[in-house]
Order: structure tokens, then C-alpha cells, then sequence
């Protein structure tokens, strides 16, 4: 196991929107970064919704590693633990903005049910545990996941956006086009690994 | 014993979140009692808050039609709401135009009760029930349709306008796991209420025409809700064209015997479209209609009779033959009932010999 007690948790924060992104550099939540990026508004809001359940979702999963799962030492159960504690706090989120945010579950809600698979959620958990990071370096990675998520699926819903009014040859509509794009952003964002790397 | 931690960990954590939800359920999804008004006070009912909308009907016996069950897919349960729905959900766009969005028109299994709510839906609605019946008899028709007669059990009358229809419901069969829901429209008189029958074509791989054709019998009971529909006859004109095809026979020859067991003076021509002598059927009763009632026209009209058909009735196309017949729409209701291919081709028809095309009512299948 790698060991990073010594990395900033601000550090950490600004490597996973940048450097470290979620999709950019880890390829991880493909599925709905492909499915939901033709609109600009949709993928926005997707991207605040991933962003909300990662906090919330690593947290909780931080948490009963640590007290729950450590403890009973079944740590190779992790991957059915967390992917148990992250459907259900979604399914809890979703009530409790029903509830009191009625207004963001209309904006953001009808993507809950997406996101409980979305691997990038579970694949933040999973690099806590293997990167060994503390709370605060759990709390700002998440964060900072949601935010690089949010920030690469927003752009290339954009560029998408603006792509789509010109002449696309055939065989490159959709998808295709789609993986081009992602491979140039990719590349564009491996240009501030100068500044700082955290795997 | 490593086992036994493994197995009760993981358990223990799935309950303990399943409790959570539970709970969170019970008491987030909780607001408390809310009014439905329907009408404008026309009837208020008392819900538990927290369902949506079609559901709360439903329960109080107020059914909106719907096939999809609630999922956002068929569109159909519309219903008007002039206050407390909370704004449009992006899985209801779809189904809605310009104006119904100006109007407040929702789709009622998305609309979440969490206040009290105001709408409106149309007097039929409050006819609509829920009934049980069961086969008494199933009648083969012609190679492909079978006409069903259904015993209303309870309640054990119906009370409908010729030409609506039920909608059934199916149980789950064979590979197909899940209920269905499809419509189908009513043959009989509303005067014989204590039973309906409703024909049938057995569409190939259709789950509810196959569940009707091959797995229904005799004394089987069947859920459906109805009656339900706006195909029914309008009794400002004393002239109708009546025309339908396949299975589109059952409202009409329900409106033409209601005309007739009513007493009306009416003049009525009944077109039916088939490819050979094999796709008639009712003929006798039509024919024994005619004699009766001169005023009362049948035409079957055949498009490919085979040779050993000895055909001597009308050939070609149901609409080229409709036009022999039928000069001037003026003053006259036309109630089409068949394909989509042979209403758009009747209703271009139509129009062409001056037919109103508000006086021109169609059910297409």
C-alpha cells in the first residue's frame, strides 16, 4: 500500500480536478460522461449531482471503513461494502432533497439514480483505502473528484455543443467524435502534471 | 468462524441501511394528509401525502387511463392541474405540447401529492371502474380473430356509450413476467349491461392479443377498468359513414346496433375493408340488419378475393369504394376504425367530398 501522510490535502484537492481527474487520467464514470454530455445544462447539472454524492458518499464510506471495516478486518469485502453504503445513501439523499430541496431534486434528482453506479464513486473510495489518505485528505479528494468530473463533463458537453454545428464526417457522428474529444482534453490536462502528481 | 463474521458484518451493515432507508421513508416521504379537489369542490378527497397522483386516484377509485403503470413512458394519464403540482419534471416533457404545458396539463404518475392539489379531469372519468369478469365464451371469428364474451362479476353492470372501450388487463404467462394493460374496444350493446364482448386480432408476438388467443379460457376471470374514450356517436346528424377494418368492426357495429335498438331514424352507410371473403365476419348479422332496416347500408368491400371466394360484392380499396357510394359530406358524421394507414387515407377521402374534418371521429389501432 502507498503511503501519503505527507501530501497537503489542499495538494491532493487540486490534483484530483486537474492533474489527477477522475475521467481524464483515470478514465472512471465513462458511462454517463459519453451518455449525458450533449447538452451543456444536463451535463452540468449531472456533474454538481456527482459532485454532492461523492462528498457525502465518501465520507460515510471513510468512515465505516475505518470504525466498521478495519476493525472486523474484512477489508476484502470492501468493494460489496461500499457499493452497498453508496446505492443506499444515494436512495437517503434523494428523500432528503425530495423533502427540503424540492427545487434541486427537480434540477438534480432525476440523475440520483444514474450515479449509484457511476464507477467513479466507488473507484474514490477505493483509492482512499489503497492511498491510505486521513479524513481531511478523503474529504478534499472527494471534492475534488466531484469537481474534476463536474469540470471534464462540462467542457465536453460544450465542445460538443459547439461541434455539432459543423460538418461531422459520418463515421466519426457521436460516440467516435465523443472519444476523440476526451483524448485531446486528456492530453491538454496531462500539460499541468508539471505542477503536481498524486499517483 | 471467519465465515460466520463475514456473513453477519455484511448483513448487519445491509440491515442497518435498510433500516435507514425505512426510516427515512417513513419520515421524510411523510406530509401528512392532503385534499385532492376535483372539479372545482365537485369532489374533494382525503390522501396521505407522499404518492403520486395517479396512485391516490386510483385508490379512491377514480381511474386516470394509463398503460405503462406509472413509469413515464405511455403519455396517456394527462390530467389538468390548476394548483399545488410543483413545476414540471423533466421526464414529463416529452409527452407535452406548447399549449397542454400553457394549460397545466401534467402527467399525473409523475405528479408527487405533497400539498394540497387542485385539477381537473373530465365527468367520464368518475364512470371509469374497476370491474372483474369473467370468459363465458370465445368465438372464433375469422383465421386470426375471436370475439370474447365477458360476464361483468362484480360490480355485475356496466354502464357505457357505444363505441368505448376496456381496458384489460393480463396476467403474467409463460415467459412474459409482467402484467400488461391494453384497451379494446367494446362490440356489444350498452342496453345488454350485465356483459361485454370485445374482438380481438391476434397480433404475432402481440404479449396481450396472444394472452387473449392462447391462455384464456372459458370461465377464466380477467381484471379491467373502463368504460373509457371519445369514440362514440354524436347525435347531432341524421347520416353516418361508418367504415372500419379487422378488428376495428367491434365499436362500430356497437354504435349501429345502439342506433337501431334505439329506434333512430337514421341513415347509415357501414364500410368494411378486407383482403378475402376469409376476413368477413358478422356478415349474417349485417345482412339481416339491411333487409330490416332500409335505411341501413352494409358494404364489404374486398381487395384481393381469391378466385374461390366467387366474389360478386364491391372490390378494390375500401375508400375508392366508399366514394361510389357516398357523393357529399355535407350534413353527414363519419366514424372510422382500423389501421393508421386506412384512417389517414379514409380521412383524406373524406375530406375530398366535403366531410368536416370535426365531423369526421376516428379510433386508430
Amino acid at each position: 500500500m502507498l503511503n501519503s501522510p505527507n501530501i497537503s490535502p489542499f495538494v491532493i484537492f487540486f490534483a484530483s480536478i486537474i492533474t489527477s481527474n477522475m475521467i481524464l487520467s483515470n478514465f472512471l464514470g465513462m458511462c454517463s460522461f459519453i451518455s449525458v454530455s450533449n447538452e451543456y445544462k444536463t451535463a452540468s447539472g449531472l456533474g454538481k449531482s456527482v459532485t454532492m454524492v461523492m462528498v457525502v458518499t465518501t465520507i460515510i464510506n471513510y468512515v465505516i471503513y475505518k470504525y466498521v471495516v478495519v476493525p472486523l478486518s474484512l477489508e476484502y469485502l470492501r468493494y460489496i461494502i461500499f457499493i452497498i453504503v453508496i446505492a443506499a445513501s444515494v436512495q437517503i439523499i434523494e428523500l432528503v432533497m425530495d423533502r427540503y430541496l424540492p427545487d434541486l431534486h427537480i434540477k438534480l434528482g432525476i440523475f440520483l439514480p444514474l450515479i449509484t453506479v457511476n464507477c467513479a464513486i466507488l473507484g474514490i473510495s477505493l483509492f482512499m483505502v489503497i492511498r491510505n489518505y486521513d479524513f481531511w485528505q478523503t474529504l478534499l479528494f472527494g471534492f475534488g473528484s466531484g469537481l474534476g468530473w463536474w469540470l471534464a463533463i462540462a467542457t465536453l458537453a460544450a465542445i460538443k455543443e459547439k461541434v455539432a454545428k459543423n460538418n461531422i464526417p459520418k463515421g466519426l457522428e457521436g460516440p467516435g467524435l465523443t472519444f476523440i474529444i476526451t483524448g485531446l482534453m486528456a492530453l491538454a490536462f496531462i500539460g499541468f502534471s508539471g505542477i503536481f502528481v498524486i499517483q | 468462524m471467519e465465515v460466520l463474521i463475514t456473513v453477519l458484518s455484511v448483513t448487519a451493515i445491509a440491515t442497518l441501511l435498510a433500516t435507514l432507508i425505512v426510516i427515512a421513508d417513513k419520515f421524510l416521504n411523510n406530509y401528512g394528509k392532503c385534499t385532492i379537489d376535483i372539479n372545482e369542490g365537485n369532489k374533494k378527497l382525503e390522501v396521505e401525502g407522499g404518492q403520486s397522483l395517479l396512485s391516490s386516484l386510483a385508490a379512491n377509485k377514480i381511474f386516470i387511463p394509463s398503460a405503462c403503470g406509472g413509469k413515464a413512458t405511455c403519455g396517456l394519464c394527462k390530467v389538468k392541474v390548476i394548483e399545488g403540482a410543483g413545476p414540471l419534471l423533466p421526464t414529463e416533457e416529452p409527452y407535452l405540447s406548447d399549449q397542454e404545458r400553457n394549460d397545466g396539463v401534467r402527467l399525473s404518475c409523475q405528479v408527487k401529492i405533497k400539498k394540497n392539489i387542485n385539477i381537473q379531469i373530465p365527468e367520464e372519468y368518475f364512470n371509469i371502474k374497476q370491474f372483474s369478469a369473467s370468459v363465458v365464451s370465445i368465438t372464433d371469428m375469422t383465421h386470426d380473430i375471436k370475439e370474447f364474451r365477458f360476464k361483468m362479476d362484480d360490480p355485475d353492470t356496466i354502464d357505457f356509450k357505444a363505441g368505448q372501450y376496456m381496458q384489460i388487463e393480463t396476467k403474467p404467462y409463460a415467459k412474459i413476467k409482467e402484467k400488461a394493460i391494453r384497451a379494446y374496444s367494446i362490440s356489444s350493446l350498452p342496453s345488454d349491461n350485465g356483459f361485454i364482448d370485445l374482438i380481438v386480432r391476434k397480433v404475432p408476438g402481440g404479449i396481450c392479443t396472444t394472452y387473449m388467443h392462447d391462455y384464456l379460457k372459458v370461465g377464466d376471470q380477467v381484471s379491467m377498468t373502463g368504460p373509457q374514450g371519445e369514440f362514440y356517436r354524436r347525435d347531432d346528424s341524421d347520416s353516418y359513414v361508418f367504415m372500419a377494418g379487422g378488428s376495428g368492426l367491434a365499436p362500430i357495429k356497437s354504435i349501429i346496433m345502439d342506433i337501431i335498438e334505439k329506434g333512430l331514424d337514421r341513415e347509415m352507410f357501414f364500410f368494411f375493408g378486407a383482403v378475402t371473403k376469409s376476413d368477413l365476419y358478422y356478415v349474417d348479422i349485417f345482412k339481416e340488419l339491411e333487409k330490416k332496416y332500409p335505411k341501413f347500408k352494409y358494404i364489404p368491400a374486398l381487395s384481393k378475393p381469391l378466385p374461390e371466394d366467387h366474389w360478386e360484392g364491391e372490390t378494390g380499396l375500401v375508400t375508392d369504394v366508399m366514394l361510389k357510394y357516398v357523393k357529399s359530406g355535407e350534413g353527414k358524421h363519419a366514424y372510422l376504425c382500423g389501421s393508421p394507414g386506412m384512417i389517414g387515407a379514409c380521412i383524406k377521402a373524406l375530406t375530398g367530398v366535403n366531410f368536416q374534418v370535426e365531423k369526421i371521429y376516428y379510433d386508430k389501432f
